[in-house]
């Protein structure tokens, strides 16, 4: 009771953080207190920190990858400019990947059969949107907000409406699935249960990761809210399989754009690297949270930060001014 | 058309290798990172862009923040490696290439089976990853 009392209350103190922490970051530049700074240095790191610490918490409580909240929500309220915020973003996701791979690998979750082809894909296109994410910023940075923006709304709403199944019937594999041999079996440790599958819609499926990678590439963000519908709704893989192999393949996907952004010198490791320890011990602790904290309300509290930071993104690159 | 999989409950033996080389360069990328930025703010070692002119200038958009700090782009940053903020590159770094070190060992596994659509995917791949580590694509434009 005591327990479920001070968890209850810890998972509020985090909720909080993530939603103060960037008022309190954009208080700050609205202040003039990011150039020239009358903050003591450290505290920016310490403040990135705490906020990627809470951030990694509610990403896992929220079955959100850390790369898709972390970029809107540093680009919106923090001071840094979005080229370093997407280099930041896509090490933040990258990291994250790298550190759950080993164990879904081991435990036959991920599948290489799957990834491997779709990983080509995205992680070609991810360079191609890297590339055009970085020439429309030298352009016009506010082009990269608004359309960052509108990808963020856009994936909330996803979220919200996104009725993803359990196991979906795959009837018969399509020719291309077959040639590629995609199909696999894991043991369901939670029901002692063997999940066989095989994909549909293969070819279809394949393309849709064309746009993903440019999307994933283009924002710095990770792509699990669009690798885990593809996966599940349209090729027919068990959830958790897709799940799994969505985080694994981020590991793949991520690396080539990251690679484009820190050649390009967008990875600042003074905001960097708080960012990535701060998420990955967030999402240790979100991990061990898991059973006792309520995802529905938390999902239900990304969605909307998402959508409040989506808005603040097209309201910075417009100009307008409504928003902060 | 290639030799079917075996629906085999166990992951290949590449696969768990592919994960232990994951587990052991993801840890050693994450502890590198928390050793070089400890060096870097307490000042062990001196930076080669002051912290102060970062937080001056991380505003800025990366050309002109790149040209104002005389920040090198591509692998111009092995030469500052003497420089604390520099230094934190090699963790950084390491978890960039971890996938294709780890790749390696899967041509190797499916070489081994003649799985040769696989064995294509994965040399595509690596050839992918190393175009965009090379920096041919991301740099210049300044």
């Amino acid at each position: 009771m005591f327990l479920k009392f001070r968890m209850k209350w810890f998972c509020s103190v985090i909720l909080l953080l993530v939603f103060f922490l960037p008022l309190f970051a954009a208080a700050a530049e609205g202040a003039g207190i990011s150039a020239g700074s009358t903050w003591p240095w450290w505290l920016w790191p310490i403040l990135l920190f705490v906020f990627c610490f809470a951030l990694g918490i509610v990403a896992v409580l929220a079955g959100v990858g850390g790369g898709v909240l972390y970029v809107p929500l540093v680009s919106g309220f923090f001071p840094f400019h979005i080229d370093f915020v997407r280099g930041a973003g896509l090490m933040v996701a990258l990291a994250g990947a790298l550190a759950a791979g080993p164990g879904l690998l081991r435990r036959n979750l991920a599948s290489l059969r799957l990834a491997l082809p779709v990983a080509l894909i995205a992680s070609t296109f991810s360079i191609v949107g890297a590339m055009l994410g970085l020439y429309l910023s030298k352009v016009n940075p506010d082009i990269i907000q608004v359309c960052l923006g509108v990808t963020i709304v856009g994936i909330a709403v996803l979220i919200f409406f996104s009725k993803n199944t359990e196991k979906p019937v795959v009837t018969c594999q399509d020719a291309f699935g077959l040639a590629l041999g995609i199909s696999g079996s894991c043991l369901d440790e939670a029901t002692k249960e063997q999940i066989h599958w095989k994909t549909h819609r293969t070819l279809l499926g394949l393309f849709m990761f064309v746009f993903i990678g440019i999307l994933a590439g283009m924002f710095g963000l990770g792509a699990g809210w669009a690798n885990v519908p593809v996966l599940n709704l349209l090729l027919g893989v068990p959830l958790k399989i897709s799940v799994a192999t969505s985080k694994f393949l981020l590991s793949i996907t991520d690396t080539s754009a990251a690679w484009i952004y820190m050649n390009k010198g967008c990875v600042i490791p003074f905001i960097a690297v708080p960012s990535i320890i701060g998420l990955m011990f967030g999402s240790f602790v979100g991990v061990r949270l898991l059973s006792i904290a309520k995802p529905k309300f938390i999902r239900l509290m990304v969605i909307f930060v998402l959508l409040f930071a989506g808005l603040k993104a097209i309201d910075k690159g417009l100009g307008i001014g409504i928003i902060g | 058309m290639t030799d079917q999989p075996t629906q085999s409950l166990k992951p290949m033996n590449e696969q768990i290798t592919y994960a232990n080389l994951l587990f052991i360069g993801a840890w050693a990328g994450i502890l590198l990172m928390l050793i070089t930025y400890f060096i870097y703010v307490t000042g062990l070692i001196s930076p080669h862009v002051d912290i102060a002119v970062i937080i001056q200038n991380w505003d800025k958009g990366v050309d002109e923040y790149l040209q104002i700090t005389g920040t090198p782009q591509g692998w111009g940053w092995l030469r500052l490696l003497n420089k604390a903020d520099f230094l934190n590159f090699i963790g950084v770094v390491l978890l960039a290439v971890l996938t294709i070190i780890c790749y390696l060992c899967l041509v190797a596994g499916y070489k081994k089976r003649n799985d040769r659509i696989y064995l294509f995917i994965c040399l595509f791949e690596i050839a992918v990853l190393v175009i965009a580590a090379s920096g041919i694509l991301g740099t210049g434009g300044h």
